[in-house]
């Protein structure tokens, strides 16, 4: 369902952009012909297998590679001592911030493990099983410490601290003694104090939730290969591999440019593949070796040591005045890093209250250590848990004032010109769009039954702009090939050919979309933070008006005019001008049929750094029904309306929100992770990491809102994460109400659900 | 240790490998006949992505020794289309954009197969029941039911 | 691991022969759907694997005695598509449905469900609920058993070194009978049954439940039969105060752990609830078999 609002200035009609065809990479993904980062091979190509810490922490007395060597089949056996040791410092931006000397000990310990599955040594060998045999051969003496997992016991003064001089950034005047805290943020505006003394209700709740996984299906894996002149290739599956290959060019001590990444197709990232895991690892063995390594990790392993989302605990305070004003919002967000500083804790802070417009506010931060593996990024990191807790106040504040709690979001809507905690004003329309469209969608005032409810939450997302590069290069019969930097996480290919289709006014089948090597396109980041259609859509588009540019200055050549006389339209040039009349306008292809004589190839590449971003904002509704006997939660109907500003191909735009929504469930239901007491993963499968299954979703309805960007040529809004920001607390309202008892933690199990209807029922 | 020597029926043609006891179906499909279309998601028969059939029958090839498949007629991802031409269900999954990384799509692929077979007029219900045992992170299910109800149509329509 | 052997006999003396052999540890391989994870996870990995999928009695369904005996290699897809057992024991293919995907399902036996001995293996309550027993092969002979007697703790069975369960036995069905089984996982598939609950009860001609059954997995170390909870429905048409009293048995019963999948608390409660749910159906069903045989003037 597409509900267009605001149109934007008289644009003509649009040919294919909107529409729904079949994606240009479709073909050898149902064939089972698409290489996925497994599917790579090479002659002499040698297996690599990683050996793993069995203890959550732990110091590294030694470790004995000798038997392991001396295997028939080993042909290389490596520990960190193999790569180079990196400075400690905190570089790029505070909300990205990246520091190398705990990124490669996160490749490989040093001195010590600090999460069961921590990477500490790797072999290569000629199979699988002669590998296996070699790790059990590697022999480490570890010295045990204790361990602390949850956020709560890791904050505590007398916690096991993982780093004996991790001092508290951001505290001033900085903390005497260390402690795994290692960052507390601020943000604020306005007056608190005041803001609650105007309200006439208070609400405010504590919240926790349990640490999940992004839950890809494809393991990481990826095939390296490093000659003796030290040039190196990868073939991995990655969101990005320019990022890949800057990360381990660092972590190998070797030039960039002596390193080619080639992009696999991608079998799920959801931001858990942003980083390396595997290919600093291949690499280094096959330096070691002289033969290409190929490392394929085991859903254990991923689940292990591959970095997963915080877990947190929360606290929200708002304050509301009797006809629906927020007055104030205080929240406090104490979220898991794992082994390394880095959670999305910041973002978290920073969405938490963006949707509204409230005069006072403070949002608190704390990034907090504990011997699990550094978590990643997991689709719009970090929002989706503050915004649980926030809507859920929202929620209870709503109804302490007896509002209809879309009713009471529309009358504190973010607009334009609204200031956000961090500074910046809002300069996007789009949230209030999306509360109407679900006002007036039918399902929202269908009466409910027993034992059911009804949850409404919303969410905001910044997307991300930033650096893209795109080529367009015209074949010699007129068809075109566009080459961009973008791993194609989900479809991106299908709507860059449709941009390009568009601007060049040819047919979409006209066009082949590819996906470059870094060797082969100027750098692109990551295809994350809902980017790919923003920023390298802007790329396209520009070096599609660049071919333009050179089509037209060819047809001028052609007709002897001057090319301000040649207008481009609908994949033709045509004359303008006193002398227009009775020229057959010039084809794209027949252009291209002269090139050779007009000035050799026709093409064009273009790099951006792309501004003008609009956020994501997503308002959602979820039924749920309870059984009042078990706990057991079923979720009836969800509905999600999100501004996607304009859908390229909207089928894919409707899947990036299905999916969203189909992860928020899982988290808000069954997800978790569970440990023992010694601090080990009991649940590092799918069995029992519980991932929604075909039979446990309804239909999930997406409702296209687009109220077009005026950054980007075609009004596009990052799409990928708005939509999983308000699906917990969607589903959470929705329990909350359909027990009449507030949820506070995540995941919603049947036992926990069950306790809460016993506590409510009194018994 | 000796290997096994085991011929077997792959996608209609003959085909033969060598193997140890302990390796699995998938490994020698992916890894000796280099059909990597069967996906390994997780190893344990939790996910579905290595689905294949065997003699007709729907199974996970991570559950399967290779030696075990002496004498079988085994089905993978790579022998759904007739040539060029797609199966119905093939080309449903691609109209009806079903499938967004594509990792878990040979593996429901074969399974929808499966179905079809035996259920040609599968309810909603049916299908999702029927797909339980293959996961996919990226879609939410929505547009493969769809697309499986979609080919069903068409299928009974022939 | 490398030196481990697999055979495929085609008998069922054979099959006997190599599991007790003197030298090395053989294990039987059925679906493998546990083994091949075990193996996987490098536990128990023995010498020798024996397949015994080539064995014809292994892997039959048959009628017997007006029951029905279905070997212990048969698939749950196989036994689940065998009308005649399935419109008999709806209840044990309920359970058998359950077990896993149907991926799964493709491959694993309810004979290999029975010896893995996992507490929360779907088909043992209501195989047990339904009286069945089993064959089992070994060197010294054979003899039968219960199926409630099969297990004694987790993953640990009463089988002796060197013998095999070769087939399941079902007993002739009583008229005005029904039998179901129920679970409850937090997903609606895939999971680990939480409690399972088989339940098969017998009414006579005025709907006076005669006989009753009620076996309960995943809350003690093996599957419980469960006499008291059966006691509360002997007697009565199954009303509600009986199903109550059925409800506190079944949770009284229970001698459950505190795991991954559940908690201790939680399991006493729901395997009151499951079990009252099961004989609802149960009742249902052998009402509608009642039904149906009068109007076929039985």
């Amino acid at each position: 369902m597409t509900v267009s609002a605001t149109i934007t200035s008289g644009k003509k009609k649009l040919k294919v952009v909107g529409t729904r065809p079949v994606r240009p990479d479709g073909v050898p993904k149902v064939t089972g012909l698409a290489r996925y980062g497994a599917d790579y091979s090479l002659p002499g190509m040698l297996w690599g297998k990683i050996l793993r810490s069995p203890h959550a922490h732990a110091r590294i007395r030694s470790i004995d590679t000798s038997k392991a060597q001396a295997l028939a089949g080993v042909k290389a056996v490596m520990t960190s001592a193999d790569l180079p040791e990196q400075k400690f410092e905190y570089v790029g931006p505070e909300r990205v911030a990246v520091n190398f000397w705990h990124m490669t000990r996160g490749i490989m310990a040093r001195e010590k493990v600090l999460y069961e599955g921590h990477a500490v040594a790797a072999v290569a060998a000629t199979s699988r099983t002669v590998a296996d045999e070699a790790l059990r051969l590697i022999k480490i003496d570890y010295e045990l410490l204790p361990h602390v997992i949850n956020v709560e016991e890791a904050m505590q003064p007398d916690a096991p601290l993982l780093f004996e001089d991790m001092i508290t950034r951001g505290v001033e005047p900085a903390p005497d003694k260390p402690s795994n805290i290692s960052k507390r943020i601020e943000f604020k505006i306005g007056d608190l104090g005041a803001g609650f003394a105007a309200a006439d209700e208070i609400v405010e709740g504590a919240f926790r939730t349990a640490p999940v996984h992004q839950g890809y299906i494809e393991p990481q894996a990826c095939l390296a290969r490093f000659d003796a002149d030290g040039q190196a290739e990868l073939w991995a599956s990655s969101q990005g591999h320019f990022v890949i290959r800057a990360l381990t060019a660092r972590l190998l001590g070797m030039d960039i440019g002596n390193l080619r990444v080639h992009p696999a197709e991608i079998g799920g990232g959801f931001g858990g593949k942003n980083v390396p895991y595997v290919e600093p690892v291949a690499l280094a063995l096959s330096r070691k070796t002289g033969h290409p390594v190929k490392i394929v990790l085991s859903r254990e392993e991923v689940f292990k040591a591959c970095g997963p989302a915080a877990g947190s605990l929360m606290t929200v305070k708002i304050g509301v005045t009797k006809d629906g004003r927020i007055v104030a919002a205080d929240g406090v967000f104490r979220f898991q890093a794992g082994a390394f500083p880095g959670s999305p804790v910041m973002n978290a802070c920073m969405c938490a209250f963006a949707p509204y417009d409230i005069p006072n506010v403070c949002s608190v931060g704390y990034d907090v250590i504990c011997n699990r593996p550094k978590t990643a990024a997991y689709r719009a990191p970090g929002a989706p848990i503050s915004a649980y807790a926030v809507e859920s106040v929202m929620d209870m504040a709503a109804a302490s004032i007896g509002m209809d709690p879309l009713q009471f979001r529309l009358k504190n809507v973010a607009r334009p010109g609204t200031p956000t905690v961090w500074g910046p004003k809002h300069a996007h329309e789009g949230y209030a769009e999306t509360i109407q469209a679900l006002l007036q969608h039918p399902g929202y005032a269908a009466p409910l039954g027993k034992n059911q409810g009804r949850g409404v939450a919303a969410g905001y997302w910044f997307n991300n702009g930033g650096e893209s590069s795109a080529a367009a290069h015209v074949n010699e019969d007129g068809t075109v090939v566009v080459a961009t930097g973008s791993a194609d996480l989900s479809g991106t290919r299908a709507a860059m050919a449709l941009m390009a289709a568009e601007t060049l006014g040819i047919d979409y089948d006209k066009v082949r979309p590819i996906v470059a090597d870094t060797a082969s396109i100027g750098f692109s980041g990551l295809a994350a933070g809902s980017r790919t259609t923003f920023a390298t859509g802007i790329a396209v588009v520009e070096a599609c008006r660049k071919v333009i540019g050179e089509l037209r200055a060819r047809a001028a050549m052609i007709w002897d005019v001057r090319a301000e006389d040649v207008a481009w339209e609908d994949g033709c040039a045509k004359r303008t001008g006193d002398n227009a009349g009775g020229v057959e306008p010039l084809s794209l292809k027949a252009i291209a049929a002269k090139r050779s004589v007009t000035g050799g190839p026709i093409s064009a590449e273009v790099s951006v750094n792309a501004g003008g971003v609009a956020p994501g904002f997503a308002t959602e509704y979820c039924d749920v029904e309870v059984d009042p006997e078990t706990g057991a939660v079923k979720i009836l109907r969800f509905v999600a309306a999100q501004d996607v500003g304009r859908a390229i191909h909207p089928a894919y735009v409707e899947g990036q929100i299905q999916g969203g929504v189909a992860q928020g469930i899982g988290w808000a239901l069954n997800e978790e992770y569970i440990y023992d007491e010694a601090g080990r993963l009991a649940n590092a499968g799918f069995l029992d990491y519980r991932v929604p299954v075909a039979s446990d979703l309804p239909r999930i309805e997406a409702v296209l809102v687009e109220v077009p960007n005026p950054n980007h040529p075609f009004g596009v809004k990052g799409v990928g994460e708005a939509n999983i920001v308000p699906s917990l607390a969607a589903v959470a309202n929705a329990v909350s109400r359909a027990i009449g008892r507030r949820m506070t933690e995540l995941p919603m199990s049947p036992p926990t659900v069950l306790a809460a209807l016993d506590s409510e029922r009194g018994g | 240790m000796a290997k096994y020597h085991v011929t077997a029926t792959v996608n209609g043609d003959a085909a033969e490998f060598l193997c140890e006891t302990h390796q699995t179906l998938l490994e020698v499909l992916r890894d000796e006949l280099g059909l990597t279309g069967t996906k390994e998601g997780c190893g344990t028969g939790d996910c579905g992505a290595c689905s294949v059939t065997i003699d007709g029958r729907l199974m996970c090839s991570c559950l399967v020794l290779a030696v075990e498949a002496e004498g079988k007629a085994i089905q993978t991802i790579e022998g759904m289309a007739a040539g060029t031409e797609l199966h119905p269900l093939q080309r449903k999954f691609l109209e009806h954009a079903a499938l967004q990384c594509g990792i878990c799509t040979p593996g429901i692929l074969i399974a929808a197969r499966s179905l079809l077979e035996r259920n040609p007029d599968p309810t909603e219900e049916e299908v999702r029941y029927w797909l339980a045992g293959n996961l996919c992170r990226c879609t939410g299910y929505h547009k493969i039911v769809d697309a499986v109800l979609d080919a069903a149509r068409e299928m009974r329509r022939e | 691991m490398r030196e481990m052997r697999y055979e495929a006999p085609r008998t069922l003396e054979a099959a006997l022969a190599l599991l007790s052999a003197p030298n090395g540890q053989a294990r039987v391989l059925a679906g493998g759907t546990d083994l091949l994870i075990g193996l996987r996870a490098g536990r128990d990995v023995p010498e020798l694997l024996v397949d015994i999928k080539g064995i014809p009695e292994m892997t039959s369904i048959v009628a017997e005695n007006g029951g029905f005996r279905f070997g212990a290699a048969v698939t749950c897809m196989e036994l689940i598509e065998h009308e005649g057992f399935a419109k008999a024991w709806p209840g044990v293919i309920d359970a058998v449905k359950l077990i896993g995907s149907i991926q799964v399902k493709g491959r694993a036996t309810v004979g290999g469900n029975l010896c893995n001995a996992s507490p929360a293996a779907d088909s043992v309550p209501a195989l047990i609920a339904a009286e069945a027993s089993v064959s089992i092969a070994g060197p010294n002979g054979n003899r039968e058993a219960r199926v409630e007697e099969c297990a004694r703790g987790p993953g640990e069975t009463s089988l002796a070194r060197g013998e095999l369960v070769s087939s399941i036995l079902l007993p002739p069905r009583l008229p005005h009978s029904g039998d179901a089984y129920l679970r409850f996982t937090p997903r609606t598939e895939m999971d680990i049954a939480v409690v399972g609950a088989g339940v098969n009860l017998t009414l006579d001609d005025s709907g006076v439940c005669r006989q009753a059954r009620v076996s309960l997995g995943a809350v003690a170390e093996r599957a419980l039969l469960v006499p008291e909870a059966a006691a509360a429905l002997i007697g009565s048409k199954v009303d509600a105060a009986a199903l109550r009293r059925l409800a506190a048995a079944a949770s009284a019963a229970c001698r459950p752990i505190d795991d991954k999948r559940g908690t201790k608390e939680f399991r006493i409660k729901i395997a009151g609830v499951m079990a009252r749910r099961a004989a609802e159906i149960a009742l249902a069903r052998s009402l509608s078999q009642r039904a149906a045989d009068k109007l076929l003037g039985g």
